[in-house]
């Protein structure tokens, strides 16, 4: 391969998820209301995900502020669920997302 | 809980055939015009000329219809969509209008004002073309000089002014062995995305196939070295990975089935259920000049006359995998075989798949390909070649 490479501060890193993260969505990633359809999308570079209504309630609460932490407490006593549960539920779909680049901490 | 799906992946209900519901996205080819020369190019071989191209208003009132209609994202491509010098005027009105917009590129003929104009404006995601990460590769690919150090400079630009990227890179028997430098690429460029994407052998790929073919031996490696790389990059760099369908036991679901996730539009304003449907004998493709972009996603002709299930013969009729993958690719199917309602020859249970493979593996076995027939207007005609 010949020619020089841009800088390598261009690397991304992963995002890892955990309780005290400060999830969001990156501005190229859009949750929009469809009322055409009835449904949330996600819309992200080439894709379009469907979350279900209990994804879209925890994706409107990334909001860069809010911890991991903080948006299981509220689900936890929306939904009457027991708060380690929903943690880990909320962390694992964060990460997933997280990987394929929708959701930044 | 918590599932999240590729939108093409559900919600097909039970009448996925007679598919009232809107389109996800719209390929925009503002123009057929291109500095690059790619032998694999999609664009048709009878490329449309300028002066026949659509006024920045309809592009405005394509954009409007589109986001009515119910359209989610729209991806601006050509040929070169940034040789249109009123890319900004469309990307504007199609941001106003709530469309996720996805310039796709290849990265030499945009400056970096014009590509702040177009983030300021609401682009929201940039897709970069290359052909190879060698330069003297890419060149000879591209017929174009220097292309590669321009893309990494709009690379350079595309971080600088904080936008997503995705590297789409088209693999082929030139540049295959490179596949773990593409990848470094893409990573080192800041990429978020990738796209693999083994050529599909269709319009000028078709044309120069027996010059592009890679052997059956490099595409099993390569799918190795993608899968190695999506584990080891997990969270830095998402994968599309494109499989040659020369290879393959059954297709892909062409355009996730046919008038049932996406329309194209051409430069002149035809509007196709795929980009390659004008090779497809008795099709009728509207324009945007003349009917509504609702109307013509929903009743036009083109559009209904393979949508579902209900015009395919055996043995796809009564395939369990008929709603999965749709019989395939029409356009490979009339390509290959003659009439657009058989079996795309990519699946083994086509009586033509034998020769559809044997055709792949006695090209890509050739230790000198033949010269490649570039892209240009009147190209195919003149076979002119450029080596
Ligand atoms: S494939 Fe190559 S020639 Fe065709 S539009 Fe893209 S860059 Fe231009
Ligand atoms: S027979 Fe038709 S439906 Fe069945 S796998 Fe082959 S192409 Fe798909």
């Amino acid at each position: 391969m010949t020619g020089s490479l841009p800088p390598a501060t261009a690397r991304r890193t992963r995002t890892l998820i955990s309780a005290t993260s400060q999830p969001s969505l990156p501005p190229h990633i859009k949750l929009r209301h469809d009322a055409g359809r009835g449904r949330w999308h996600v819309l992200a570079p080439e894709r379009v995900f469907e979350p279900d209504p209990i994804a879209v309630e925890i994706l409107k609460r990334c909001d860069g502020v809010k911890t991991v932490q903080a948006i299981a407490e509220v689900m936890a006593a929306e939904y009457d669920a027991p708060l380690a549960d929903i943690t880990a539920d909320i962390i694992a779909m964060l990460q997933d997302l997280a990987d394929k680049g929708v959701v930044r901490a | 809980m918590n599932e999240i799906v590729p939108a093409d992946k559900i919600a097909d209900g039970g009448e996925a055939a007679a598919c009232a519901r809107a389109p996800i996205g719209m390929l925009c080819e503002l123009t057929h015009r291109c500095p690059l020369q790619c032998p694999y190019c999609s664009n048709p071989l009878e490329l449309d000329r300028v002066n026949t191209e659509l006024s920045t208003e309809v592009w405005q009132d394509v954009m409007r219809q589109a986001a009515d209609l119910g359209i989610l994202q729209i991806h601006l491509s050509g040929g070169e969509p940034t040789v249109r010098k009123d890319l900004e005027d469309i990307v504007e009105v199609a941001a106003k209008v709530g469309l996720y917009t996805n310039l796709i590129t290849a990265g030499v003929t945009l400056t970096r004002d014009r590509l702040k104009r177009l983030k300021d404006l609401g682009l929201d995601h940039v897709q970069l073309s290359i052909q190879d990460v060698d330069d003297a590769n890419a060149e000879k690919i591209s017929a174009y000089k220097n292309g590669l150090e321009k893309k990494r400079e709009l690379g350079k630009w595309v971080r600088e002014f904080d936008m997503p990227l995705t590297i789409n890179a088209p693999i082929h028997r030139l540049n295959i062995e490179n596949l773990p430098n593409i990848i470094e690429f893409a990573v080192e460029m800041g990429a978020g995305r990738i796209e693999v994407a083994n050529i599909q052998y269709y319009a000028w790929a078709l044309k120069n196939r027996a010059a592009l073919m890679p052997t059956r031996a490099q595409v099993m490696r390569s799918a190795e070295i993608v899968e190695e790389a999506k584990q080891r990059l997990k969270g830095i760099l998402v994968f599309d990975f494109v499989v040659p369908d020369y290879y393959a036991k059954t297709p892909k679901p062409c355009m996730g089935g046919w008038g049932k996730g996406i329309m194209n539009i051409t430069p002149q304003g035809r509007v196709l259920p795929c980009h390659a449907a004008e090779s497809i004998p008795g099709l009728e493709f509207d324009n945007v000049k003349d009917r509504r972009l609702a109307d013509i996603w929903l009743n036009g002709q083109a559009f209904n006359m393979y949508r579902g299930t209900s015009w395919m013969k055996e043995p796809c009729r009564t395939c369990p995998r008929a709603e999965i993958d749709f019989g395939g690719c029409r356009c490979q199917a009339m390509a290959f075989t003659g009439d657009a309602t058989n079996t795309d020859p990519a699946c083994k249970f086509s009586p033509l798949h034998a020769d559809f493979v044997a055709a792949a593996e006695r090209e890509s076995g050739v230790p000198n390909p033949p010269p490649f027939v570039y892209r240009r207007l009147g190209g195919a005609k003149t076979d002119a070649v450029v080596d």
